[in-house]
Protein backbone atom coordinates (compact mmCIF):
# COMPACT_ATOMS: atom_id res chain seq x y z
CA UNK A 1 0.00 0.00 0.00
CA UNK A 2 1.05 3.65 -0.46
CA UNK A 3 1.89 6.11 1.70
CA UNK A 4 0.26 9.47 3.28
CA UNK A 5 3.40 10.82 2.80
CA UNK A 6 5.63 11.10 0.04
CA UNK A 7 6.89 7.76 -1.00
CA UNK A 8 9.89 8.91 -3.41
CA UNK A 9 11.11 11.61 -5.17
CA UNK A 10 9.42 12.49 -7.77
CA UNK A 11 11.15 15.02 -10.15
CA UNK A 12 8.43 18.20 -10.80
CA UNK A 13 8.67 17.39 -14.66
CA UNK A 14 7.13 13.71 -13.97
CA UNK A 15 3.76 13.24 -15.71
CA UNK A 16 1.12 11.25 -13.39
CA UNK A 17 -0.96 11.04 -16.34
CA UNK A 18 -0.37 11.45 -20.03
CA UNK A 19 -3.68 11.87 -21.89
CA UNK A 20 -3.78 11.25 -26.01
CA UNK A 21 -6.72 11.38 -28.14
CA UNK A 22 -9.58 10.75 -25.81
CA UNK A 23 -12.52 11.09 -27.42
CA UNK A 24 -16.11 10.75 -25.61
CA UNK A 25 -19.66 10.55 -26.47
CA UNK A 26 -23.09 10.64 -24.85
CA UNK A 27 -24.86 8.52 -27.35
CA UNK A 28 -24.09 9.97 -30.58
CA UNK A 29 -23.62 13.08 -29.14
CA UNK A 30 -18.68 13.76 -29.24
CA UNK A 31 -18.42 15.78 -26.64
CA UNK A 32 -14.56 15.24 -26.42
CA UNK A 33 -12.83 15.03 -29.70
CA UNK A 34 -9.33 13.94 -29.28
CA UNK A 35 -7.86 15.68 -26.58
CA UNK A 36 -3.99 14.96 -25.80
CA UNK A 37 -2.56 16.68 -22.59
CA UNK A 38 -0.38 15.45 -19.76
CA UNK A 39 -0.81 16.15 -15.71
CA UNK A 40 2.35 16.67 -13.48
CA UNK A 41 2.65 14.99 -10.61
CA UNK A 42 2.16 16.90 -6.92
CA UNK A 43 0.72 20.04 -8.36
CA UNK A 44 -2.84 21.07 -9.01
CA UNK A 45 -3.78 21.56 -12.76
CA UNK A 46 -7.15 23.02 -12.92
CA UNK A 47 -10.11 22.50 -16.17
CA UNK A 48 -11.56 25.64 -17.28
CA UNK A 49 -13.98 26.33 -19.99
CA UNK A 50 -17.59 27.48 -20.55
CA UNK A 51 -20.81 25.17 -19.50
CA UNK A 52 -21.06 21.89 -21.92
CA UNK A 53 -17.08 22.06 -23.01
CA UNK A 54 -16.18 18.57 -21.67
CA UNK A 55 -14.05 19.49 -18.45
CA UNK A 56 -16.34 17.53 -16.20
CA UNK A 57 -15.97 14.75 -18.68
CA UNK A 58 -12.67 14.66 -19.03
CA UNK A 59 -11.98 14.20 -15.34
CA UNK A 60 -14.57 11.13 -15.17
CA UNK A 61 -12.47 9.28 -18.18
CA UNK A 62 -9.59 9.42 -16.21
CA UNK A 63 -11.30 7.27 -13.18
CA UNK A 64 -13.17 5.66 -15.87
CA UNK A 65 -16.77 7.28 -13.99
CA UNK A 66 -17.90 8.32 -17.56
CA UNK A 67 -18.68 5.24 -18.58
CA UNK A 68 -21.11 3.97 -16.21
CA UNK A 69 -23.80 6.50 -17.68
CA UNK A 70 -26.02 4.83 -19.73
CA UNK A 71 -25.21 5.08 -23.35
CA UNK A 72 -22.29 6.73 -22.56
CA UNK A 73 -18.76 5.94 -23.89
CA UNK A 74 -15.07 6.73 -24.73
CA UNK A 75 -11.93 5.62 -26.12
CA UNK A 76 -8.20 6.61 -26.42
CA UNK A 77 -5.31 6.67 -24.17
CA UNK A 78 -5.12 7.45 -20.42
CA UNK A 79 -1.36 6.62 -19.03
CA UNK A 80 -1.69 6.24 -15.31
CA UNK A 81 2.40 5.84 -14.65
CA UNK A 82 2.26 4.29 -17.84
CA UNK A 83 -0.07 2.03 -17.76
CA UNK A 84 -3.19 2.61 -19.90
CA UNK A 85 -6.02 2.56 -18.17
CA UNK A 86 -8.27 1.70 -20.88
CA UNK A 87 -5.94 -0.91 -21.94
CA UNK A 88 -7.97 -4.21 -22.08
CA UNK A 89 -7.33 -5.89 -18.30
CA UNK A 90 -7.76 -2.79 -16.82
CA UNK A 91 -9.65 -3.48 -13.78
CA UNK A 92 -11.75 0.23 -13.03
CA UNK A 93 -13.11 -0.57 -9.70
CA UNK A 94 -9.11 -0.86 -8.93
CA UNK A 95 -8.51 1.67 -11.02
CA UNK A 96 -11.10 4.10 -9.15
CA UNK A 97 -8.89 3.20 -5.58
CA UNK A 98 -6.04 4.96 -6.88
CA UNK A 99 -7.79 7.87 -8.60
CA UNK A 100 -10.20 9.22 -6.56
CA UNK A 101 -13.21 11.91 -6.93
CA UNK A 102 -14.42 14.46 -4.71
CA UNK A 103 -18.21 15.39 -6.51
CA UNK A 104 -20.08 19.27 -7.09
CA UNK A 105 -22.39 18.68 -4.61
CA UNK A 106 -21.09 16.99 -1.05
CA UNK A 107 -22.46 13.27 -1.25
CA UNK A 108 -21.60 11.96 2.29
CA UNK A 109 -23.44 8.41 2.67
CA UNK A 110 -26.34 9.70 5.11
CA UNK A 111 -26.74 6.19 6.63
CA UNK A 112 -23.43 6.54 7.98
CA UNK A 113 -21.41 8.26 10.89
CA UNK A 114 -18.82 10.87 10.31
CA UNK A 115 -16.37 8.31 11.51
CA UNK A 116 -18.04 5.49 8.63
CA UNK A 117 -18.02 7.66 5.88
CA UNK A 118 -14.75 8.71 6.71
CA UNK A 119 -13.93 4.60 6.19
CA UNK A 120 -16.59 4.17 3.72
CA UNK A 121 -13.99 3.46 0.95
CA UNK A 122 -12.41 0.82 3.08
CA UNK A 123 -14.92 -0.61 4.24
CA UNK A 124 -17.31 -0.89 1.38
CA UNK A 125 -14.04 -2.72 -0.38
CA UNK A 126 -13.44 -4.90 2.79
CA UNK A 127 -10.12 -3.71 3.31
CA UNK A 128 -10.53 -1.81 6.67
CA UNK A 129 -8.05 -3.08 9.46
CA UNK A 130 -10.25 -2.39 12.43
CA UNK A 131 -7.01 -1.79 14.76
CA UNK A 132 -5.57 0.96 12.10
CA UNK A 133 -9.85 2.79 11.98
CA UNK A 134 -9.00 5.27 14.43
CA UNK A 135 -5.64 6.10 13.35
CA UNK A 136 -6.93 6.54 9.91
CA UNK A 137 -10.13 8.35 10.66
CA UNK A 138 -8.10 11.18 12.42
CA UNK A 139 -5.47 11.22 9.96
CA UNK A 140 -8.13 11.24 6.26
CA UNK A 141 -10.01 14.11 8.58
CA UNK A 142 -6.66 16.17 9.38
CA UNK A 143 -5.74 16.06 6.69
CA UNK A 144 -8.78 17.15 4.94
CA UNK A 145 -8.77 20.25 7.88
CA UNK A 146 -12.18 18.93 9.77
CA UNK A 147 -10.64 17.07 12.63
CA UNK A 148 -10.77 20.17 14.70
CA UNK A 149 -14.20 20.45 14.02
CA UNK A 150 -15.50 17.14 14.01
CA UNK A 151 -13.22 15.61 16.97
CA UNK A 152 -15.95 15.67 19.65
CA UNK A 153 -18.63 14.06 17.15
CA UNK A 154 -17.53 11.80 14.72
CA UNK A 155 -20.48 9.15 15.92
CA UNK A 156 -23.12 12.32 14.42
CA UNK A 157 -24.56 11.72 11.07
CA UNK A 158 -22.16 13.22 8.06
CA UNK A 159 -25.00 14.92 6.86
CA UNK A 160 -24.99 16.65 10.05
CA UNK A 161 -22.25 19.20 8.99
CA UNK A 162 -22.81 22.22 6.80
CA UNK A 163 -22.40 22.06 3.01
CA UNK A 164 -18.76 22.87 3.52
CA UNK A 165 -17.92 20.76 6.16
CA UNK A 166 -19.77 18.02 4.28
CA UNK A 167 -17.14 18.68 1.11
CA UNK A 168 -14.34 18.40 3.18
CA UNK A 169 -15.72 15.19 4.63
CA UNK A 170 -16.04 13.56 1.16
CA UNK A 171 -12.51 14.93 0.19
CA UNK A 172 -11.46 13.01 3.60
CA UNK A 173 -13.49 10.10 2.20
CA UNK A 174 -11.40 10.25 -0.76
CA UNK A 175 -8.17 10.53 1.20
CA UNK A 176 -8.58 7.80 3.55
CA UNK A 177 -8.63 5.22 0.78
CA UNK A 178 -4.90 6.50 -0.08
CA UNK A 179 -5.56 7.67 -3.72
CA UNK A 180 -2.29 9.46 -5.83
CA UNK A 181 -4.85 11.13 -7.83
CA UNK A 182 -7.09 13.12 -6.40
CA UNK A 183 -10.26 14.62 -9.43
CA UNK A 184 -12.35 17.40 -7.94
CA UNK A 185 -15.44 18.37 -10.05
CA UNK A 186 -16.58 21.86 -9.43
CA UNK A 187 -16.11 21.00 -5.71
CA UNK A 188 -16.98 24.42 -4.62
CA UNK A 189 -19.83 25.08 -6.61
CA UNK A 190 -22.25 24.23 -4.07
CA UNK A 191 -20.47 26.01 -1.25
CA UNK A 192 -19.99 29.27 0.34
CA UNK A 193 -16.99 32.07 -0.17
CA UNK A 194 -16.27 31.14 3.27
CA UNK A 195 -16.43 27.27 2.54
CA UNK A 196 -14.79 27.46 -0.48
CA UNK A 197 -11.69 29.76 0.80
CA UNK A 198 -11.04 26.55 3.08
CA UNK A 199 -10.93 24.02 0.83
CA UNK A 200 -8.52 26.16 -1.37
CA UNK A 201 -6.33 26.46 1.54
CA UNK A 202 -6.94 22.84 1.72
CA UNK A 203 -5.76 22.32 -1.59
CA UNK A 204 -2.48 23.78 -0.96
CA UNK A 205 -1.74 21.20 1.36
CA UNK A 206 -2.76 18.94 -0.89
CA UNK A 207 -0.66 19.30 -3.47
CA UNK A 208 2.32 18.11 -2.04
CA UNK A 209 1.00 14.80 -1.44
CA UNK A 210 -1.02 14.21 -4.50
CA UNK A 211 -1.63 15.17 -8.05
CA UNK A 212 -4.56 17.08 -8.32
CA UNK A 213 -7.06 18.02 -11.34
CA UNK A 214 -9.96 20.57 -10.52
CA UNK A 215 -12.73 21.42 -12.59
CA UNK A 216 -13.53 24.89 -11.73
CA UNK A 217 -15.85 27.63 -13.55
CA UNK A 218 -14.08 30.26 -11.77
CA UNK A 219 -11.33 31.85 -13.30
CA UNK A 220 -10.03 33.49 -10.20
CA UNK A 221 -10.34 29.75 -7.71
CA UNK A 222 -8.30 28.68 -10.99
CA UNK A 223 -5.43 31.24 -10.78
CA UNK A 224 -5.56 30.68 -6.61
CA UNK A 225 -4.94 27.23 -6.11
CA UNK A 226 -3.36 26.11 -9.67
CA UNK A 227 -0.32 25.03 -11.21
CA UNK A 228 -1.17 24.16 -14.75
CA UNK A 229 -4.24 25.43 -16.48
CA UNK A 230 -6.27 23.92 -19.36
CA UNK A 231 -8.93 25.76 -21.25
CA UNK A 232 -11.60 23.48 -22.68
CA UNK A 233 -13.85 24.56 -25.58
CA UNK A 234 -16.26 22.84 -27.22
CA UNK A 235 -14.66 19.19 -26.68
CA UNK A 236 -11.19 20.33 -27.66
CA UNK A 237 -8.23 21.39 -25.76
CA UNK A 238 -7.14 25.14 -26.86
CA UNK A 239 -4.48 25.68 -24.39
CA UNK A 240 -2.43 23.90 -21.87
CA UNK A 241 0.28 26.83 -19.64
CA UNK A 242 1.36 27.68 -16.37
CA UNK A 243 -1.22 28.57 -14.78
CA UNK A 244 0.05 32.16 -14.21
CA UNK A 245 0.94 32.88 -17.79
CA UNK A 246 -2.21 30.98 -19.00
CA UNK A 247 -3.93 34.14 -17.31
CA UNK A 248 -0.97 37.06 -18.07
CA UNK A 249 -0.17 36.12 -21.52
CA UNK A 250 -2.51 33.90 -22.97
CA UNK A 251 -1.68 32.08 -26.18
CA UNK A 252 -4.45 31.60 -28.18
CA UNK A 253 -7.11 34.22 -29.24
CA UNK A 254 -9.81 32.07 -28.26
CA UNK A 255 -8.51 31.51 -24.61
CA UNK A 256 -7.98 35.58 -24.06
CA UNK A 257 -11.45 35.67 -24.96
CA UNK A 258 -12.80 33.57 -22.63
CA UNK A 259 -10.29 34.75 -19.49
CA UNK A 260 -11.68 38.67 -20.14
CA UNK A 261 -15.14 37.69 -20.32
CA UNK A 262 -15.77 38.22 -23.67
CA UNK A 263 -18.14 34.94 -23.78
CA UNK A 264 -18.47 32.24 -21.33
CA UNK B 1 -51.45 53.16 -12.23
CA UNK B 2 -53.57 50.18 -11.90
CA UNK B 3 -57.48 50.72 -10.55
CA UNK B 4 -57.19 50.10 -6.61
CA UNK B 5 -58.70 46.27 -5.31
CA UNK B 6 -61.88 46.59 -2.98
CA UNK B 7 -60.38 43.86 -0.62
CA UNK B 8 -63.74 43.73 0.96
CA UNK B 9 -65.79 42.36 -1.48
CA UNK B 10 -66.47 39.02 -2.36
CA UNK B 11 -63.73 37.44 -4.77
CA UNK B 12 -65.44 36.45 -8.17
CA UNK B 13 -65.45 32.18 -7.91
CA UNK B 14 -65.43 32.15 -4.53
CA UNK B 15 -68.49 29.65 -4.71
CA UNK B 16 -66.61 27.16 -7.43
CA UNK B 17 -63.99 27.29 -5.07
CA UNK B 18 -65.60 26.37 -1.87
CA UNK B 19 -67.88 23.71 -3.95
CA UNK B 20 -64.72 22.17 -5.15
CA UNK B 21 -62.95 21.50 -1.78
CA UNK B 22 -66.65 20.34 -0.25
CA UNK B 23 -66.35 17.99 -3.25
CA UNK B 24 -63.27 16.60 -2.16
CA UNK B 25 -63.99 16.20 0.99
CA UNK B 26 -66.55 14.09 -0.20
CA UNK B 27 -64.73 12.02 -1.99
CA UNK B 28 -62.69 11.19 1.24
CA UNK B 29 -65.46 10.77 3.76
CA UNK B 30 -67.99 8.89 1.64
CA UNK B 31 -65.93 5.70 1.14
CA UNK B 32 -65.01 5.95 4.50
CA UNK B 33 -68.14 6.11 6.07
CA UNK B 34 -69.74 3.26 3.48
CA UNK B 35 -66.45 1.17 4.85
CA UNK B 36 -66.60 1.60 8.50
CA UNK B 37 -70.48 0.81 8.31
CA UNK B 38 -69.89 -2.30 6.80
CA UNK B 39 -66.95 -3.14 9.16
CA UNK B 40 -69.00 -2.60 11.98
CA UNK B 41 -71.51 -4.65 10.52
CA UNK B 42 -69.23 -7.82 10.41
CA UNK B 43 -67.70 -6.89 13.58
CA UNK B 44 -70.96 -6.63 15.26
CA UNK B 45 -72.39 -9.71 13.35
CA UNK B 46 -69.29 -11.80 13.70
CA UNK B 47 -67.30 -10.58 16.95
CA UNK B 48 -69.77 -12.46 19.56
CA UNK B 49 -68.67 -15.95 17.65
CA UNK B 50 -64.69 -15.52 18.20
CA UNK B 51 -62.96 -16.85 21.39
CA UNK B 52 -60.65 -19.26 21.63
CA UNK B 53 -61.90 -21.99 20.44
CA UNK B 54 -63.32 -20.69 17.48
CA UNK B 55 -59.31 -19.59 16.22
CA UNK B 56 -58.13 -23.29 17.32
CA UNK B 57 -60.62 -25.82 15.69
CA UNK B 58 -61.54 -27.47 12.77
CA UNK B 59 -65.13 -26.22 11.46
CA UNK B 60 -67.95 -28.23 11.19
CA UNK B 61 -69.92 -28.95 8.94
CA UNK B 62 -73.04 -29.70 10.69
CA UNK B 63 -73.72 -27.56 13.79
CA UNK B 64 -73.09 -24.10 12.74
CA UNK B 65 -72.00 -23.13 16.50
CA UNK B 66 -69.20 -25.19 17.26
CA UNK B 67 -65.68 -25.73 15.34
CA UNK B 68 -63.65 -23.12 14.01
CA UNK B 69 -61.31 -21.87 11.54
CA UNK B 70 -57.93 -23.08 12.80
CA UNK B 71 -57.18 -25.28 9.53
CA UNK B 72 -58.14 -22.20 7.14
CA UNK B 73 -56.09 -19.93 9.84
CA UNK B 74 -52.55 -22.19 9.59
CA UNK B 75 -53.50 -22.67 6.03
CA UNK B 76 -52.92 -18.66 5.21
CA UNK B 77 -50.21 -18.69 7.56
CA UNK B 78 -48.32 -21.62 5.38
CA UNK B 79 -49.51 -19.19 2.06
CA UNK B 80 -48.11 -16.69 3.27
CA UNK B 81 -44.43 -17.89 4.92
CA UNK B 82 -44.14 -19.86 1.54
CA UNK B 83 -45.23 -16.45 -0.71
CA UNK B 84 -43.22 -14.39 1.15
CA UNK B 85 -39.76 -16.99 0.92
CA UNK B 86 -39.93 -17.05 -2.45
CA UNK B 87 -41.47 -13.98 -3.64
CA UNK B 88 -39.42 -11.22 -1.74
CA UNK B 89 -35.55 -12.83 -2.77
CA UNK B 90 -36.95 -12.96 -6.53
CA UNK B 91 -38.83 -9.84 -6.58
CA UNK B 92 -36.09 -7.56 -4.95
CA UNK B 93 -33.01 -9.81 -6.88
CA UNK B 94 -35.10 -8.69 -10.00
CA UNK B 95 -35.62 -5.30 -9.23
CA UNK B 96 -31.88 -5.14 -8.31
CA UNK B 97 -30.45 -5.89 -11.71
CA UNK B 98 -33.37 -4.12 -13.62
CA UNK B 99 -32.27 -0.78 -11.55
CA UNK B 100 -28.25 -1.64 -10.67
CA UNK B 101 -27.12 -3.95 -13.73
CA UNK B 102 -29.48 -4.01 -16.51
CA UNK B 103 -30.31 -0.54 -17.01
CA UNK B 104 -28.42 0.22 -20.50
CA UNK B 105 -29.99 -2.90 -22.10
CA UNK B 106 -32.79 -3.10 -24.29
CA UNK B 107 -34.05 -6.50 -22.80
CA UNK B 108 -34.86 -4.62 -19.16
CA UNK B 109 -36.60 -2.30 -20.94
CA UNK B 110 -38.69 -4.86 -22.46
CA UNK B 111 -38.94 -6.83 -19.24
CA UNK B 112 -40.02 -3.41 -17.81
CA UNK B 113 -42.97 -3.23 -19.89
CA UNK B 114 -43.85 -7.13 -19.05
CA UNK B 115 -44.07 -6.57 -16.10
CA UNK B 116 -45.92 -3.80 -15.49
CA UNK B 117 -48.22 -5.37 -17.95
CA UNK B 118 -48.42 -8.45 -15.85
CA UNK B 119 -49.09 -6.06 -12.74
CA UNK B 120 -52.91 -5.83 -14.24
CA UNK B 121 -53.73 -9.39 -15.37
CA UNK B 122 -56.65 -10.43 -13.14
CA UNK B 123 -55.65 -12.99 -10.42
CA UNK B 124 -57.65 -16.03 -11.88
CA UNK B 125 -55.31 -15.94 -15.09
CA UNK B 126 -52.29 -16.65 -12.51
CA UNK B 127 -54.48 -19.79 -10.77
CA UNK B 128 -54.86 -21.15 -14.23
CA UNK B 129 -51.11 -21.11 -14.62
CA UNK B 130 -50.24 -22.53 -11.63
CA UNK B 131 -52.79 -24.96 -12.35
CA UNK B 132 -51.11 -25.72 -15.37
CA UNK B 133 -47.43 -25.18 -14.47
CA UNK B 134 -47.26 -26.31 -10.58
CA UNK B 135 -50.09 -28.67 -9.91
CA UNK B 136 -49.91 -30.69 -13.38
CA UNK B 137 -46.50 -29.44 -14.86
CA UNK B 138 -44.24 -29.42 -11.80
CA UNK B 139 -46.61 -32.56 -10.71
CA UNK B 140 -46.43 -30.85 -7.23
CA UNK B 141 -50.47 -31.90 -7.10
CA UNK B 142 -53.46 -29.75 -4.86
CA UNK B 143 -50.53 -28.73 -2.12
CA UNK B 144 -49.84 -26.08 -0.08
CA UNK B 145 -46.63 -25.15 -2.17
CA UNK B 146 -48.31 -24.66 -5.19
CA UNK B 147 -50.79 -22.73 -3.89
CA UNK B 148 -47.70 -20.11 -2.78
CA UNK B 149 -45.69 -20.59 -5.58
CA UNK B 150 -48.88 -19.32 -8.01
CA UNK B 151 -49.50 -16.57 -5.30
CA UNK B 152 -45.88 -15.82 -5.55
CA UNK B 153 -46.88 -15.56 -9.58
CA UNK B 154 -49.22 -13.10 -8.21
CA UNK B 155 -47.59 -10.55 -5.96
CA UNK B 156 -44.44 -10.72 -7.56
CA UNK B 157 -45.10 -7.71 -10.65
CA UNK B 158 -46.11 -5.79 -7.52
CA UNK B 159 -42.85 -6.78 -5.43
CA UNK B 160 -40.48 -5.94 -8.29
CA UNK B 161 -42.06 -2.75 -9.45
CA UNK B 162 -42.12 -1.07 -5.51
CA UNK B 163 -38.79 -2.38 -4.88
CA UNK B 164 -37.85 -0.69 -8.07
CA UNK B 165 -39.30 2.40 -7.07
CA UNK B 166 -37.66 2.36 -3.64
CA UNK B 167 -34.54 1.98 -5.25
CA UNK B 168 -34.84 4.45 -7.58
CA UNK B 169 -35.16 7.06 -4.64
CA UNK B 170 -31.43 6.15 -3.75
CA UNK B 171 -29.84 9.14 -5.48
CA UNK B 172 -26.90 8.34 -7.89
CA UNK B 173 -25.04 10.82 -6.40
CA UNK B 174 -24.34 8.01 -3.72
CA UNK B 175 -24.08 5.20 -6.03
CA UNK B 176 -20.85 7.76 -7.75
CA UNK B 177 -19.50 8.24 -4.07
CA UNK B 178 -19.32 4.52 -3.68
CA UNK B 179 -17.97 3.67 -7.01
CA UNK B 180 -15.67 6.68 -7.18
CA UNK B 181 -14.18 4.98 -3.46
CA UNK B 182 -13.42 1.99 -5.52
CA UNK B 183 -16.28 -0.33 -4.54
CA UNK B 184 -17.91 -2.75 -7.25
CA UNK B 185 -21.31 -2.95 -8.19
CA UNK B 186 -22.08 -5.20 -5.73
CA UNK B 187 -20.40 -3.54 -2.83
CA UNK B 188 -22.01 -0.26 -3.56
CA UNK B 189 -25.34 -2.08 -3.84
CA UNK B 190 -25.26 -3.72 -0.73
CA UNK B 191 -23.80 -1.43 1.31
CA UNK B 192 -25.27 2.17 0.44
CA UNK B 193 -27.99 1.40 -2.23
CA UNK B 194 -29.78 -2.00 -0.23
CA UNK B 195 -29.71 -0.52 3.20
CA UNK B 196 -30.92 3.04 2.29
CA UNK B 197 -34.31 1.65 0.09
CA UNK B 198 -34.75 -1.45 2.64
CA UNK B 199 -37.47 0.56 4.50
CA UNK B 200 -39.10 1.05 0.87
CA UNK B 201 -38.63 -2.29 -0.37
CA UNK B 202 -40.09 -3.79 2.53
CA UNK B 203 -43.72 -1.46 2.68
CA UNK B 204 -44.25 -2.12 -0.97
CA UNK B 205 -43.39 -6.04 -0.49
CA UNK B 206 -45.64 -6.56 2.57
CA UNK B 207 -48.02 -4.24 0.92
CA UNK B 208 -48.16 -6.83 -2.39
CA UNK B 209 -48.43 -9.82 -0.07
CA UNK B 210 -51.19 -8.62 2.31
CA UNK B 211 -53.21 -8.50 -1.05
CA UNK B 212 -51.90 -12.32 -1.59
CA UNK B 213 -53.61 -13.04 1.75
CA UNK B 214 -57.04 -12.08 0.67
CA UNK B 215 -57.15 -13.52 -2.63
CA UNK B 216 -59.55 -16.62 -3.34
CA UNK B 217 -60.01 -16.62 -6.62
CA UNK B 218 -56.52 -17.99 -7.86
CA UNK B 219 -56.46 -20.89 -4.82
CA UNK B 220 -59.64 -22.12 -6.26
CA UNK B 221 -57.85 -22.99 -9.48
CA UNK B 222 -54.64 -24.84 -8.06
CA UNK B 223 -57.23 -26.81 -5.31
CA UNK B 224 -57.86 -25.59 -2.29
CA UNK B 225 -60.14 -27.14 -0.65
CA UNK B 226 -63.06 -25.56 0.92
CA UNK B 227 -63.19 -27.81 3.61
CA UNK B 228 -60.72 -29.45 5.83
CA UNK B 229 -60.50 -31.14 9.44
CA UNK B 230 -56.71 -30.34 9.41
CA UNK B 231 -53.83 -27.49 9.27
CA UNK B 232 -51.16 -28.21 7.24
CA UNK B 233 -47.99 -30.24 8.21
CA UNK B 234 -45.97 -29.24 5.78
CA UNK B 235 -45.37 -27.82 2.49
CA UNK B 236 -47.17 -31.08 0.60
CA UNK B 237 -50.00 -30.98 2.76
CA UNK B 238 -53.58 -30.21 1.47
CA UNK B 239 -55.10 -26.86 2.47
CA UNK B 240 -57.29 -24.50 2.79
CA UNK B 241 -57.09 -20.64 3.27
CA UNK B 242 -59.25 -17.90 5.40
CA UNK B 243 -60.89 -16.24 2.27
CA UNK B 244 -61.78 -19.60 0.99
CA UNK B 245 -63.35 -20.61 4.60
CA UNK B 246 -65.29 -17.37 4.50
CA UNK B 247 -66.66 -18.26 1.22
CA UNK B 248 -67.30 -21.47 1.44
CA UNK B 249 -69.45 -20.32 4.70
CA UNK B 250 -71.47 -17.31 3.14
CA UNK B 251 -72.17 -19.89 0.41
CA UNK B 252 -73.56 -22.39 2.78
CA UNK B 253 -77.63 -22.62 2.77
CA UNK B 254 -78.03 -22.22 6.63
CA UNK B 255 -78.11 -18.37 7.91
CA UNK B 256 -76.52 -19.23 11.16
CA UNK B 257 -73.33 -19.92 9.22
CA UNK B 258 -72.89 -16.72 7.93
CA UNK B 259 -72.08 -15.71 11.29
CA UNK B 260 -69.08 -17.78 10.82
CA UNK B 261 -68.27 -16.30 7.74
CA UNK B 262 -68.58 -12.68 9.77
CA UNK B 263 -65.83 -13.74 12.28
CA UNK B 264 -63.82 -15.22 10.06
CA UNK B 265 -63.51 -11.78 8.40
CA UNK B 266 -63.07 -10.32 11.67
CA UNK B 267 -59.97 -12.75 11.83
CA UNK B 268 -59.15 -12.29 8.30
CA UNK B 269 -58.55 -8.33 8.38
CA UNK B 270 -56.99 -8.81 12.18
CA UNK B 271 -54.32 -10.92 10.29
CA UNK B 272 -54.15 -8.35 7.51
CA UNK B 273 -53.71 -5.40 10.26
CA UNK B 274 -51.62 -7.64 11.84
CA UNK B 275 -49.17 -7.93 9.02
CA UNK B 276 -48.99 -4.32 8.07
CA UNK B 277 -48.22 -3.49 11.56
CA UNK B 278 -45.46 -5.47 11.47
CA UNK B 279 -44.30 -3.61 8.03
CA UNK B 280 -44.61 -0.21 9.66
CA UNK B 281 -42.73 -1.42 12.62
CA UNK B 282 -39.73 -3.05 10.26
CA UNK B 283 -40.00 0.23 8.30
CA UNK B 284 -39.10 2.38 11.40
CA UNK B 285 -36.54 0.22 12.66
CA UNK B 286 -35.12 0.38 9.14
CA UNK B 287 -35.20 4.20 8.98
CA UNK B 288 -34.00 4.84 12.52
CA UNK B 289 -30.58 3.49 11.25
CA UNK B 290 -30.37 5.78 8.56
CA UNK B 291 -30.37 9.31 10.52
Amino acid sequence: MACYTPCAVVPESDMKIKVSSLRAWFGNHEVLKGIDLAIPAREVTAIIGPSGCGKSTFIRCLNRMHELIAGARSEGHVLLDDTDVYAPGVDPVLLRRRVGMVFQKPNPFPSMSIRDNVLAGLRLTSRLERAKAAEIVERALRHAALWDEVKDKLDKPGTSLSGGQQQRLCIARTLAVDPEVVLMDEPCSALDPIATARIEDLLHDLRRDYTIVIVTHNLQQATRVSNKTAFFLQGELVELNDTERMFTSPQDRRTEDYITGKFG
Amino acid sequence: MGRRIDISRRREGILAEKAFAWLCRLAVFLPLVILLWLLGKVVATGIGRIDLDFLTEAPSQLDAATGGIWPALMGSVWLIGLTAAVSLPIGVGAAVYLEEYGKRSRLATLIEIAIANLAGVPSIIYGMLGLGLFVRALALGETVLAGALTLSLLVLPVVIMSSREALRTVKDALREAALGLGATRWQTTRHVVLPMAMPGILTGAILAISRAIGETAPLVVVGAVGFILFAPDGVDSEYTALPMQIFQWTSSPQRAFLVNAAAGIVVLMFTLFLLNSVAILLRNRFQKRMY
